[in-house]
């Protein structure tokens, strides 16, 4: 027979590390259809038969928040086989305070009582056999970090699954209160089942939205219900009723369950915060820090190491080279020869090149995750973010996604409200992630390699990335469908920690897997679709010179789109829609199309034949279009699966698309003007230019009533 | 009385009662923010906005905008 067994807990308590700590290496990430938000799932570790699952970090059993409602969605109708509730043991009553919900679930609940180590290192101490006699469940202590109680929290987890003893609710809420839960109690006693009756009723008691509009049908029971909490508390916020009790409740037993030290020592956060989160140098440290992640993982260590995998292992006497002699020796013929050493090598080849710069980012990335220093942005900039609509919440997804725009556009569901969310998802894409940053590395260096203002090339992508985002955060707010208050933004800023070497290795190599992995299947394919289609004609026939060949004659059909840009050259059309498949494939194709297996004396003459075919400032508006506009596949589904309906992924990739072309065509013809041409496209740029201004400056926010309204009549 | 995003930074206030949408409100009451409770106001962000307090030793920022809907009473400094 099979198990379930789900861990609960506060955010940051942590749930993750216990969660692979019970599965090992086990696990994999499902997705629910229907369902936008992520539960891991996994099996125990030597007992293959148990399920764990892992629900979204939460504080409370709310129907406000969309990670608050699949967890209690998953526990109420899935009736997992026990819960494992993890309470952060430094941070106890709030923690307790979400144990208290779940526990009146009627699903069995063990508490387990997570870093221990750092309570005693606090040395304070936390009274277990109290805590198991007030909450009247299994307690253990653990450390999840340390691994250590983990095999007792099984044990004990399994022998209550086993043991399956009778669910006795806890009483925490004064009499007035539980008179009425135990006369709703005998009220639903026909219709709901016997374990969870407490929970349904003290849901009605909370006029609780979501449940209540789950028993619409059942409208005598929800009016007698009504009647009986209106005989005593009339016109009264139940709910808010509701979570003083369980406060209280835990304040009354508290000093017998947490015995704090004496010391009154300040936190290390606190210390470290008076500085980064100081009034006058948290601007620019962010500022410096921002800059050092992307000039170490491009300019730097991660640059040095992708030349060296360009130049030795892929360029003059490296793989190429050796397949080339290997192959002439076997006398294979020249068209296995193309498609192996200019297809495969010379479009995956371009690709893993740049796989140094991606683990460098990542991994530096990763740090800033897991120190805790995001939160502590999100707080410095919340105020900037706000103005332009968003909410400092949003800058989390942006910075995850420079590293990958999947998992940033999936953390934007963190945000609570509904347009902020929206316009997260919208605009997220926009900060270049680790698969755009080859096009950054391949423009700059081809284009800007003697220039003076190389080094700016890379902070620019982000520059402008950001730039699409508050400049489309202030147009679309001026739109019905984006327009509204903004939403609360109450955040928890955790302890700073100190990034822990294993966790980091795992994180940086899962986020790096995929982009290998990418590189081994969807690039390799089409990377070989792109040799094909560069190295026959139409009837079929090996061409000497790509410009016959039927890549060439579909280019140029789609180059006039991109004239106005600056880059109406077919090989730049055809990779920009190979970009669509993945962004290194803009890379990747430039590889095929320019021969970049081929020449290899030191690198730079694989730029050189690039820099032929295009000028700085097109160069750079093939760069910016190419950063924003639609992403790669894989993220048009990220998209989908948040906004939830085609339409709003149309509407979404439609204008990043738009916003892209604007961008561009703005910059190719005004940066023409200022070199002295002036052309029919210069009048095209000023009018866009015009258009940009007043969706900027001059067009009004929509009325608030006309919103309020509008919501009234769709109700 | 006033709202919370007008207390004084570095001081003690308690809360006395919470208004606002029932969303928000239960928000701030989950995460601890019941009347009664002692908040400590710790600092305000460097663009003005928004602020940090510690509140049952957790570290929670929060916008003015929000931190309206909370009325306390400032503890007077002895």
């Amino acid at each position: 027979m099979s198990i379930k067994i789900a861990l609960a807990g506060n955010p940051n308590s942590g749930k993750t590390t216990l969660f692979n700590n019970l599965t090992g290496t086990n696990q994999h990430v499902g997705n629910w259809p229907g369902v936008t938000v992520e539960k891991k799932e996994g099996r125990l570790k030597k007992h293959k038969n148990v399920e764990i699952v892992d629900l979204p970090g939460i504080y409370s059993l709310s129907p406000y928040s969309l990670e608050e409602v699949i967890a209690r969605d998953y526990i109420i109708k899935e009736k997992p086989d026990l819960i494992i509730d993890i309470v952060d043991g430094t941070n106890l009553e709030r923690n307790l305070y979400l144990s208290t919900q779940l526990i009146e679930t009627g699903i069995p609940v063990v508490l387990a009582v997570n870093m221990m180590d750092k309570v005693s290192k606090n040395q304070d101490s936390i009274n277990l056999e109290n805590l198991r006699k007030y909450f009247n469940t299994d307690v253990i202590g653990i450390s999840a970090l340390k691994s250590e109680g983990i095999d007792e929290l099984i044990q004990i987890a399994l022998k209550k699954i086993e043991l399956s003893k009778e669910f006795v609710p806890i009483v925490w809420f004064n009499e007035n209160i539980e008179k009425v839960l135990a006369q709703l109690v005998s009220r639903l006693k026909d219709n709901v089942d016997e374990k969870q009756l407490r929970w349904y009723a003290i849901k009605l008691f909370e006029h609780d939205k979501l449940f209540i509009d789950n028993i619409n049908q059942n409208n005598d029971l929800l009016e007698a219900a009504n009647k009986i909490i209106d005989s005593s508390f009339n016109n009264i916020d139940t709910e808010s009723l509701i979570t003083e009790g369980r406060y209280q409740y835990i304040d009354k037993i508290y000093d017998r369950i947490f015995i704090k030290n004496k010391l009154q020592r300040e936190k290390i956060s606190h210390s470290i915060d008076k500085v980064l989160t100081n009034k006058w140098l948290s601007l620019p440290i962010f500022a410096v820090v921002m800059f050092l992640v992307y000039y170490i993982s491009i300019s730097t260590i991660g640059g040095l190491m992708a030349d060296f995998v360009n130049d030795v292992i892929f360029g003059d006497g490296g793989i190429p080279d050796i397949l080339r002699n290997g192959l002439h020796a076997i006398n294979a013929s020249s068209w296995i020869e193309g498609v192996l050493v200019d297809g495969i090598v010379g479009g995956v080849g371009a690709v893993l090149g740049f796989l140094p710069m991606m683990l460098v980012l990542f991994i530096l990335l990763g740090i800033l995750e897991e120190s805790g220093y995001m939160a502590r942005i999100a707080f410095i900039l919340d105020r900037i973010f706000r103005r332009f609509g968003l909410s400092g919440k949003s800058f989390i997804p942006m910075l995850i996604s420079t590293g990958c725009a999947i998992p940033g556009i999936m953390a934007s569901r963190t945000i609570q409200d509904e347009q902020s969310r929206k316009m997260t998802v919208m605009t997220t894409s926009f900060m270049p992630c680790g698969a755009k940053l080859p096009i950054i590395a391949l423009i700059s260096g081809a284009l800007f390699s003697n220039s003076p203002i190389q080094w700016m090339i890379a902070p620019s992508a982000y520059f402008f990335g950001i730039s699409a985002i508050i400049i489309s955060g202030i147009v679309l707010k001026k739109f019905k469908a984006f327009a509204g208050e903004p939403a609360p933004f109450i955040m928890e800023l955790p302890d700073y920690s100190i990034p822990r070497f294993t966790s980091l290795c795992h994180h940086v190599w899962n986020k790096l897997k995929s982009f290998i992995i990418k590189a081994g299947t969807v690039i390799l394919a089409a990377s070989i679709v792109i040799w094909f289609l560069s190295s026959f004609n139409f009837r079929f026939h090996m061409v000497e010179d790509v410009d016959t060949s039927i890549l060439a004659s579909i280019g140029k059909v789609i180059e006039v789109v991109f004239s106005p840009l600056g880059w109406g050259n077919w090989k730049a059309a055809v990779a920009t829609f190979t970009g669509l498949v993945a962004k290194e494939n803009v890379v990747g194709t430039f590889g095929v199309l320019y021969g970049f297996a081929e020449v290899a004396e030191d690198g730079s003459e694989i730029w050189a034949v690039l820099s032929a075919d295009f000028s700085p400032l097109s160069a750079y508006s093939f760069l910016l279009f190419n950063l924003i506009c639609a992403p790669c596949f894989a993220a048009i589904g990220a998209i989908r699966r948040e906004m939830g309906t085609a339409k709003w992924t149309w509407i979404a990739i439609g204008y990043q698309t738009l916003l892209a072309y604007v961008f561009s065509l703005v910059l190719f013809q005004i940066g023409r003007l200022f070199l002295g041409f002036f052309t029919f496209g210069t009048i095209i740029g000023i009018i866009v230019i015009g258009i940009m201004i007043y969706l900027i400056f001059i067009k009004k926010r929509p009325e608030r009533y006309l919103v309020e309204n509008e919501r009234i009549i769709r109700n | 009385m006033i709202t919370l995003d007008k207390a004084i930074i570095n001081t003690d206030v308690v809360v006395s009662s919470i208004t606002g949408e029932q969303a928000l409100k239960r928000r701030l009451m989950d995460l601890g923010i019941l009347p009664g409770v002692k908040i400590f106001v710790r600092k305000i962000a460097p663009l003005g906005d928004p602020i940090e307090i510690t509140v049952k030793n957790t570290d929670l920022t929060l916008r003015k905008h929000d931190a309206k809907n909370v009325s306390v009473e400032p503890i007077s400094q002895s």
